[in-house]
């Protein structure tokens, strides 16, 4: 909300500096957005008398003129038809920035004379269209004073952001009493004229929608003349940015931001029939005064004549009865909408007009008959006219709510040391008054405009033990904590002498659990194995999304953007994507991961590692680059597991891997039959011909939820053995099909205690190799535990592996 | 004194080693020291001599010996170290030349400062809590004491998802702080929790992601006062920006979940975007005491139990901390962005090496 300085002090008697002001506005809770002075804009032009205008010797549109700024007599000259000898006018120095021209003034010379500055219009100041000729000042205006000081535009414009419990801050008022509170002056009263009527309305209210609208008032005012509003008033309105329109509707606009308090003015010739009821809507259409049709249901509340609906009530008016500058009969609005409507039907219209902005917030419900009058008072004075009795619909409402504070509590839970009188006293200053006090604590009553305090609980519990004690103290305390808050801020939070938490130890236990330092150890890992970590959207394209899994639940009913309208079903599908535009910047070969969700409905969310590689490794003079493959996929997958703590022996790949991956380039990493711990493979051809991603690209995903919680157990001591592990090698034939990891985990078997490592080392297929047959060549090792062993020994151990292997693979020993 | 035949064979000896390459020098040990050598067969003649004679030739030839064979070693010890030098010579390689390549990983900002969150809070007591990114509205909403009509929820730019028919659509929650009513419903106080994780929000422009990342924390106690709440931020404030005398100021503000509400500024300066230096104010998160609505919504009786919560923006911190000044290029995964300001794998955030 904006206003001027000169605004705030018609409400706050207050020597304090306008910095003062802007810092305590902050503190209190109304933050300054920004502070504008027209003034520091215009600061370098000054009034000046022209001392002589004579036709320029070498043109004849232009005049050379001699001016008198103040100082010095200067030399101008200028191409206004209106510059004249004696006129009081702008005078813009050298250096001047010159808003409506955009230019930095310099001394110069026109057609051979000098010129040393420049007289100016309001359209060269930026302050309006008028651009005919100079500014002509009254002969009066003081030569050398800055212009925009003597046109009282030295006015800052301040614009707070109100908080949605602050609707008494959407006041010019409300502000100035919230800054008397926290010290900074004093408010001053409002005095309102009491106007006594003549005659009944010619328009009377009907209500028929009580629950939206508890209590409205009106009158006619007869016989106005409508027009122009005065400079005073015009000047308040655009200080703020707001347009003046006509005297009648400036006036509401007026009160909405001095009082908070909206009105509405019809023209009572335009209203049909002599009734305005509140009722439902209809499904009927109406012209707003916003420019746009409002189409309004049967849960809105409108004002509608015998014509039909003339307004959305308390968020904006109807075209067809509005004032203007014909209007010669007027009828004032003045209402209290119920705030959770007027919250909804704003909403479901998307309207936002400062009525609404006010009535949703919750307005003054006491200040009805008062605003009535001073809103009627300056109809009057400014356009004239008789006023009729009021007419009023509704109960006037009962306001009535007690607020209790034990001064103890202010230290207890606000942790300020705060002595009771000063608690009281700022209270007061924000228009509590005191029902009861003693010296533990004070009863308090809430003024009408506090719409924030002490409000009726509105508790949403769900069924848990102790909800009905919680609920009773929360209606008992929720009061105080209202209170606690208001001298808080007031006294500003900066005084409360922060407290260290105590910790519980002087050592802090481990603040992680066992999942959440694995998922920290999983990120480190795959960084430290070259892949980059990416923070990636968790929603896509539903097309992109589609290709990475079956779409369930979903999609998105307000995406922001076509391409972010589902959630993802793997970040894989994410880092592909981001893959694909480092690709199209030329950056072709890299390895992302990034640790995150993976939805699989709008119930289940999984936590992923997944990670993918395109291109090559880096070119290097040593090592010929090559391009990544499944098997570098399945490397970081395992690489990962193991990490994390599981027995990578245990984990077995089946080639069941989901169709976004390589049919045959793809698997699936278990431990045991039932838990899946990851998959990983060469993303499908086709999959990469629509993401644009180079082909062969690979990934892989390890769904750390699945991963056991690693047991802590110690270590037993190792078997160190002195005596050197002995090599032997074996290559041999078996059909093609024939899992390598079935013959490796054979010849392990063999000699559990004497094997250690099994190793593949060759893999042939080809020439000299009977029809469907390959070779495998691995490299066991042998490490003796108890003694050196003998060839025979040696060779008895070879012959358990070659039977091992036969009877698990049907391999035999490659002659 | 040697006979002049014996003289004569040295110096002949010693200029013919001294000549020698070193196949050479072989051949001129077995000529010379060789089972049939010269020098072999003069001591060989010594056994037909008188004894007299022999002791006196047999000194001289034994040192003719010694001195051809001293000869011969030096030789050798000069070849061998010409040639160790020629090969290593061959051997050069241009130490100029890249090492074989390896591909240094990174750690993204946002985990890196979600880390350092962690390392802070823990040591004052917390532990880390989760919960879903997708949530029924009652967990995102009504709970925290934000009714279906409150303009704070309109303000909030949900997303929702589709949902089933007849059933109201969950939302992808617009904060962290659903969090703290799962936690609420399940755990008896004392509560001293941090909840990072991610958060969504339909706005896209240069300085709102739809998705970004806030940390909730969350202290429910018999006695936890408002001054508690200055302490721990301002505790985790100059931890997390490491400066002991960071400016902290705290600012009446709103929020529906928290009664008094505030924002909390740090001191910097906007020129040059150093934290601490400086005369303007930054904001930089929210806070308040709990409300006793969203208390007792959890069924937790607010006379007996109270506390604060707080949010801070992951992204906001880590830009000003790092100076990154694009929100956008978090999630753009630019490979040359991410190796810019990724952090080193082996240098995690630990309160002992400085966060």
């Amino acid at each position: 909300m904006k206003f001027s300085l000169s605004w705030l002090k018609t409400w706050l008697d207050t020597d304090a500096p306008l910095e003062a002001i802007v810092e305590t506005l902050s503190a209190i809770g109304l933050e300054v957005e920004g502070v504008e002075n027209r003034a520091t804009a215009l600061a370098p032009f000054v009034i000046a008398e022209v001392i002589e205008a004579l036709p320029h010797p070498n043109a004849d549109r232009l005049r050379a003129c001699r001016v008198n700024a103040g100082g010095a007599e200067m030399s101008v000259v200028c191409g206004a038809p209106n510059a004249r000898t004696g006129l009081k006018v702008v005078f813009a120095p050298p250096g001047a920035f010159i808003p409506g021209s955009g230019i930095t003034l310099k001394v110069g010379e026109i057609r051979g004379v000098k010129s040393e500055g420049m007289l100016v219009s309001f359209r060269e100041l930026g302050l309006g269209e008028d651009h005919e000729g100079i500014i002509e000042l009254p002969e009066d205006a003081p030569v050398g004073m800055p212009y925009a000081l003597w046109a009282g535009m030295d006015d800052p414009v301040i614009d707070i952001s109100v908080t949605p419990n602050r609707g008494d801050a959407l006041a010019v008022r409300g502000v100035a009493r919230d800054l008397a509170a926290a010290g900074l002056g004093s408010l001053k009263p409002l005095v309102a004229p009491s106007i006594t009527g003549t005659g009944t309305s010619t328009i009377i209210w009907k209500n028929q929608f009580p629950e939206a609208c508890p209590y409205i008032l009106g009158r006619t005012v007869r016989g106005v003349t409508n027009g122009e509003s005065p400079d005073w008033l015009k000047a308040r309105l655009t200080s703020i940015g707001l347009r003046p329109i006509n005297a009648l509707v400036d006036i509401t606009n007026l009160f909405t931001i001095d009082l908070g308090r909206p009105l509405h003015v019809f023209d009572a010739d335009k209203v049909a029939g002599s009734v305005l009821t509140l009722r439902r809507g209809n499904g009927e259409s109406f012209a707003g005064l916003h420019g746009k049709p409002v189409m309004v249901t049967s849960d809105d509340c409108v004002i509608a004549d015998s014509s039909g609906v003339q307004s959305l009530a308390g968020i904006v008016g109807g075209e067809a009865t509005g004032c203007d500058e014909s209007t010669k009969n007027v009828f004032i609005e003045c209402a209290l909408f119920d705030r959770v409507k007027i919250a909804q039907t704003g909403q479901r219209h998307a309207i936002f007009s400062d009525a609404r902005q006010r009535f949703e917030r919750g307005i003054d419900s006491m200040l009805l008959p008062v605003a009535l009058d001073a809103a009627t008072s300056m109809v009057m004075d400014i356009c004239g006219g008789t006023p009729s009795l009021v007419t009023e619909a509704g109960e006037k409402p009962d306001w009535n709510r007690k607020a209790s504070l034990r001064f103890a509590r202010l230290k207890e839970f606000g942790g300020a040391d705060v002595l009771p009188d000063e608690a009281v006293a700022s209270l007061e200053k924000l228009g509590f008054t005191i029902y009861r006090r003693d010296g533990q604590h004070v009863e308090l009553d809430v003024p009408s405009w506090r719409n924030d305090i002490a409000s009726p609980p509105a508790l949403d519990q769900r069924e848990a033990a102790g909800a009905e004690k919680a609920a009773a103290g929360a209606a008992e305390i929720e009061p105080e904590h209202d209170l606690i808050e208001e001298v808080l801020r007031l006294r500003g939070l900066d005084a409360i002498v922060p407290v260290s938490l105590p910790v519980p130890s002087g050592v802090p236990a481990a603040m992680l659990t066992a999942k959440q330092a694995r998922t920290a150890l999983a990120r480190r890992m795959l960084a430290a194995r070259g892949l980059m970590e990416c923070v990636t959207f968790s929603f896509l394209d539903h097309n992109i999304a589609g290709l990475f899994g079956e779409a369930k639940d979903l999609r998105l009913a307000n995406p922001i953007a076509a391409d972010l309208d589902e959630m993802r079903p793997t970040p894989v599908a994410t880092l592909a994507l981001a893959a694909a535009r480092n690709v199209a910047r030329g950056y072709g070969d890299l390895g992302f991961f990034e640790v995150g969700p993976a939805y699989m409905s709008s119930s289940e969310q999984l936590l992923v590692a997944a990670g993918i590689r395109t291109g090559e490794t880096a070119l290097s003079a040593i090592q010929p680059p090559r391009k990544y493959d499944a098997m570098d996929a399945k490397a970081d997958a395992l690489a990962l597991l193991s990490c994390l703590g599981v027995p990578v022996e245990a984990v077995t790949a089946t080639a069941d891997a989901p169709k976004f991956y390589h049919p045959g380039q793809s698997g699936v990493l278990r431990q045991g039959p039932k838990i899946v711990l990851g998959q990983f493979g060469t993303l499908h051809p086709s999959l990469c011909a629509k993401l644009d991603l180079p082909l062969g690209s690979v990934a892989f995903e390890v769904f750390l939820d699945a991963i056991a919680e690693p047991k802590r157990r110690k270590k037993a001591a190792p078997a160190l053995p002195p005596f050197q592990p002995i090599r032997r090698d074996f290559a041999f034939l078996v059909s093609a099909d024939t899992p390598a990891d079935a013959l490796l985990r054979a010849a392990k078997g063999a000699e559990r205690n004497l094997v250690s490592h099994v190793a593949l080392f060759d893999r042939y297929a080809g020439k000299n190799l009977p029809e469907g047959q390959i070779s495998l060549a691995i490299a066991v090792t042998i490490q003796p535990t108890e003694k050196t062993l003998t060839e025979a020994e040696l060779d008895a151990i070879s012959a358990k592996i070659i039977a091992a292997v036969g009877k698990a693979t049907g391999g035999v020993l490659r002659g | 004194m040697l006979d002049p035949d014996l003289l004569q064979l040295q110096a002949e000896s010693e200029a013919a080693i001294q000549a020698a390459d070193s196949a050479a020098l072989e051949n001129l040990r077995v000529r010379l020291l060789g089972k049939s050598g010269q020098i072999t067969a003069l001591l060989k003649a010594l056994g037909g001599m008188e004894p007299e004679a022999r002791k006196a030739r047999g000194a001289a030839v034994n040192e003719l010996k010694n001195a051809v064979s001293t000869a011969l070693d030096a030789r050798k010890a000069i070849l061998d170290e010409a040639a160790l030098t020629q090969r290593l010579q061959a051997e050069r390689i241009d130490i100029s030349a890249p090492p074989r390549p390896e591909t240094f990983g990174t750690i993204h900002p946002i985990s890196r400062t979600m880390e350092e969150i962690a390392a802070i809070f823990g040591a004052m007591g917390f532990t880390i809590k989760d919960g879903p990114d997708i949530e029924d509205d009652w967990y995102n909403f009504s709970a925290l004491n934000i009714p279906a009509h409150h303009p704070a929820r309109a303000m909030m730019d949900t997303f929702y998802l589709q949902g089933q028919p007849g059933q109201r659509p969950p939302v992808l929650r617009t904060h962290t702080s659903p969090v703290q009513i799962r936690t609420l419903l399940k755990e008896p106080p004392p509560i001293r929790i941090i909840v990072p994780g991610r958060t969504f929000r339909a706005d896209h422009d240069a300085t709102h992601s739809p998705m970004f990342h806030q940390t909730e924390g969350l202290v429910v106690g018999k006695d936890i006062t408002l001054a508690h709440l200055k302490g721990c931020l301002i505790d985790f404030l100059r931890a997390f920006f490491d400066s002991p005398d960071l400016p902290v100021r705290f600012r009446a503000s709103y929020f529906p979940f928290t009664e008094p509400s505030m924002e909390v500024d740090i001191g910097w300066n906007r020129k040059t975007g150093e934290i601490g230096k400086g005369s303007d104010w930054l904001e930089i998160l929210g806070s308040g005491m709990v409300h006793p609505n969203v208390l007792a919504n959890c069924g937790i009786d607010p006379r007996e139990y109270q506390g604060f919560a707080f949010g801070v923006g992951i992204e906001r911190i880590t830009m000003l901390k790092h100076g990154i000044a694009d929100l956008r290029l978090f999630y753009e995964s630019d490979v040359r962005w991410l190796r810019h300001y990724g952090f080193s794998p082996l240098a995690p955030a630990m309160l002992h090496e400085g966060v």
